[in-house]
């Protein structure tokens, strides 16, 4: 389905519900406590982020990492995902909008300035697999559409991994660089999906590797998830990840 | 008359652009082949009248293999590290009597050539005495049961039953006391194979050794014992002429007959067989090898792979194998709501000259993405002329249609495009079909690795290379016709 069609069809059950009255409610009609369910309304980051701790954090069962500094987006308005090609995408990833921005590690709060934008840096943990890119914004109360998603995180290894892919899915397109060096671009109007890409086999180095990304977004909804694999194909999980 | 030969000369080279390689190549005359044996990196098949064929690679055959005893039908095993030769001792029916003799000999090589190459003295196993009784003891089949170590050989001809005995795998002699058992009928060139718990016994149906009129055909029953009953698809027994359909004449090869199972392991699995006229080949019989494929617990045929114009799908996410370039799009139609009042036409297919300017002109990256048919998106595949091959087929080239950009492995067991196909091993590919009727694609050759790699999808939209896993959606690919 396309992202018009679910736009229409979500404003046309939103008109049915208004008009017989059961926006926002509960249809247990006996219960008069906070019925309201959980609504894009709450503008919220929570229940998809919690401020990233400096406790010891592994990937998830899977592999999938969860703590990362997010930049608040850049506005890169595009009515539509089908934009983005090849093209399009590497030069939107490779154009520089802020200083330091393909070095150094930010820190929760610093902020930058790209155009008329003052945008923050926020450290925080996921509490899915994928990291909401979307509900980043929109919780913060910022635009979700049209724009592009600077992350940054630090993975830590206890040994130097040869071998090892990065699998990546993204909503939309992606770029992604280990350690300053390119690794992943998902192109075209892709849907999140796990492994949906993999990486050519690269070496995790002992201790710190710098893992960033962008992610753009058009008019939809705006996610990635990210997990190394070993040679065998499994997930690697002996790493602890760090917002410095 | 000029006009007369241009448009010959097209069809004739239509012919040989369409038309499937269905046989091997080389000189593979032979009739009644045993299984194929590996032997010191070399394949052997032995037939009737004594001799054979050897094969380099298991593509190019020719004649060259050594068995005494003249006689019809041969079949061989690999017992520890001795080769088991079979044979029948007379050329059997066509009213010559059935007076035949089954003979075992050992060797503890097959290459002719080899100081070791010596066969032990023929020993009987099995006789009939002539139009006394309803057997007529050529064309054996031998099997060695993998659940216990037993050893069995089948023969017989039309001229009454089908016969299993026992042998000794010590020995090659029968075990003392040994009775024949009755295990089907109506049938000819019979081995046994064991399948997932099932044993499936093989027969040919149908007139032999009559050219291009031969009815020949390869037919199976399965039981869950050795000693049968083995019935069809259809729950008839083959002692009452039973038999489901393995592999009939198809193309330009007839009568397939003398059915001989080849595992190569990894979910690739062949059989061998001889047609009874290849008519690419003056019509004479020859050796067939085509992979051998399961269906509901049933074998039957594949094909040899047939060269054209496909979409490689990978079996993990249903995506097709593309070129990492800028996607081009269509024009989308105008008023396309329900009452759109334009005439519909046909519109045109995005071809190649409208999107390969786009394209770098150097090495371009392969991914996998949704199919749509596009131009980066549509593979041309034909075998290589002498570029050798493997059983069941030659080494082919994979390029962009319409193009000479090829695909490649590269040192870094990753899989690229190169601009133009220069037949350097690793722009060389091997496709077997698997058992389950998806395929495998390995290069010839990784650059500066032994390493045997298969193309592989790593991610969904991830092709690299890595080790082969029948197990693995992600290890297998499609083709589809486009």
């Amino acid at each position: 389905m396309n992202i018009k069609r679910k736009t229409f069809l979500s404003a046309i059950i939103s008109v049915i519900l208004a008009i017989s009255g059961l926006q926002g409610y509960a249809t247990i009609s006996g219960d008069k406590t906070d019925s309201k369910p959980q609504s894009d309304n709450k503008r919220n980051i929570a229940p998809f982020f919690t401020p990233a701790t400096k406790a010891k954090m592994t990937p998830d069962a899977d592999g999938f990492i969860t703590r990362w500094l997010l930049l608040e987006p850049i506005s890169k308005p595009n009515p539509r995902n089908n934009v983005f090609t090849d093209s399009y995408v590497r030069t939107a990833f490779t154009t520089e909008y802020f200083p330091n921005q393909f070095t150094g590690i930010p820190k929760d709060g610093e902020k930058v300035k790209v155009g008329e934008q003052e945008l923050t840096w926020h450290a925080l943990e996921s509490t899915k697999f994928n990291v909401k890119l979307f509900r980043f914004a929109s919780g913060l109360g910022l635009e979700p559409y049209g724009v592009l998603f600077w992350v940054v995180t630090v993975v830590n290894s206890p040994e130097e991994m040869k071998n090892v892919r990065m699998s990546v899915g993204s909503n939309s397109g992606s770029m992604w660089w280990l350690n300053g060096k390119e690794v992943a671009m998902l192109s075209e109007d892709i849907h999140m999906v796990m492994d949906d890409f993999v990486s050519a086999r690269l070496t995790l180095n002992k201790g710190k590797n710098i893992l960033r990304g962008a992610v753009i977004n058009g008019p939809g909804m705006s996610d990635f998830c990210i997990r190394f694999l070993n040679e065998k194909g499994e997930p690697v999980r002996n790493l602890t990840i760090t917002c410095e | 008359m000029n006009r007369f030969k241009i448009i010959s000369a097209a069809a004739l080279l239509s012919l040989f652009l369409t038309e499937t390689i269905t046989a091997q190549i080389g000189k593979p005359f032979i009739h009644d082949p045993s299984t194929i044996m590996e032997c010191e990196g070399k394949y052997y098949t032995f037939g009737t009248g004594g001799g054979g064929l050897i094969s380099e690679d298991g593509w190019t055959w020719n004649s060259g293999a050594v068995r005494p005893g003249g006689g019809a039908a041969p079949d061989a095993i690999k017992i520890g590290d001795r080769y088991l030769v079979v044979y029948g001792a007379t050329g059997g029916g066509f009213g010559h009597g059935r007076k035949g003799r089954i003979l075992t000999m050992w060797n503890k090589t097959l290459d002719p050539n080899s100081p070791d190459f010596e066969y032990s003295e023929a020993i009987e196993v099995a006789a009939t005495e002539s139009d006394i009784e309803d057997c007529d003891a050529i064309d054996p089949g031998i099997f060695m049961d993998p659940n216990d170590g037993r050893l069995w050989l089948t023969y017989g001809t039309y001229f009454g039953f089908i016969r299993l005995i026992e042998l000794d795998p010590k020995t090659g002699k029968r075990i003392e006391g040994n009775k024949a058992i009755d295990v089907a009928s109506a049938c000819e060139a019979s081995t046994i194979i064991y399948h997932d718990g099932w044993y499936y016994l093989s027969g040919t149906h149908g007139t032999c050794c009559d050219g291009a009129n031969s009815r020949y055909n390869i037919v199976v029953g399965r039981s869950r014992k050795v000693t049968g009953p083995y019935l069809d698809n259809l729950g008839r027994d083959m002692i009452a002429g039973g038999g489901k359909l393995v592999a009939a004449s198809s193309g330009r090869v007839i009568g397939p007959g003398h059915f001989g199972f080849l595992d190569l392991g990894d979910g690739v699995q062949k059989m061998s067989c001889h047609y009874e006229a290849d008519l690419d080949q003056s019509g004479r019989s020859v050796l067939g090898i085509r992979p051998l494929l399961w269906k509901n617990g049933w074998p039957f045929a594949g094909e040899i792979f047939k060269e054209g114009t496909y979409e490689i799908e990978s079996e993990r996410r249903g995506y097709a194998l593309e070129l990492v370039v800028d996607f081009v799009r269509m024009e989308r139609a105008p008023g396309s709501g329900r009452n759109a009042t334009e005439p519909i036409k046909p519109v045109p297919g995005q071809q190649l000259a409208d999107v390969i300017n786009t394209w770098p002109t150097g090495n371009i990256g392969v991914r996998n993405g949704e199919y749509l048919t596009r131009p980066h998106q549509r593979w041309t595949i034909t075998a290589v002329p002498d570029a050798g091959g493997y059983p069941g087929g030659p080494y082919y080239k994979i390029v962009i249609a319409g193009t000479d950009r090829a695909l490649a492995a590269t040192a870094e067991a990753e899989v690229i495009t190169v601009p133009a196909f220069t037949g350097a091993p690793e722009q060389l590919w091997r496709i077997d079909q698997l058992t389950d009727g998806t395929y495998r694609i390995m290069p010839k050759a990784v650059p500066g690795s032994e390493e045997k790699l298969a193309l592989v999808s790593l991610g969904d939209r991830t092709p690299t290379l890595a080790k082969f896993d029948m197990n693995s959606d992600s290890s297998k690919w499609n083709f589809k016709d486009q």
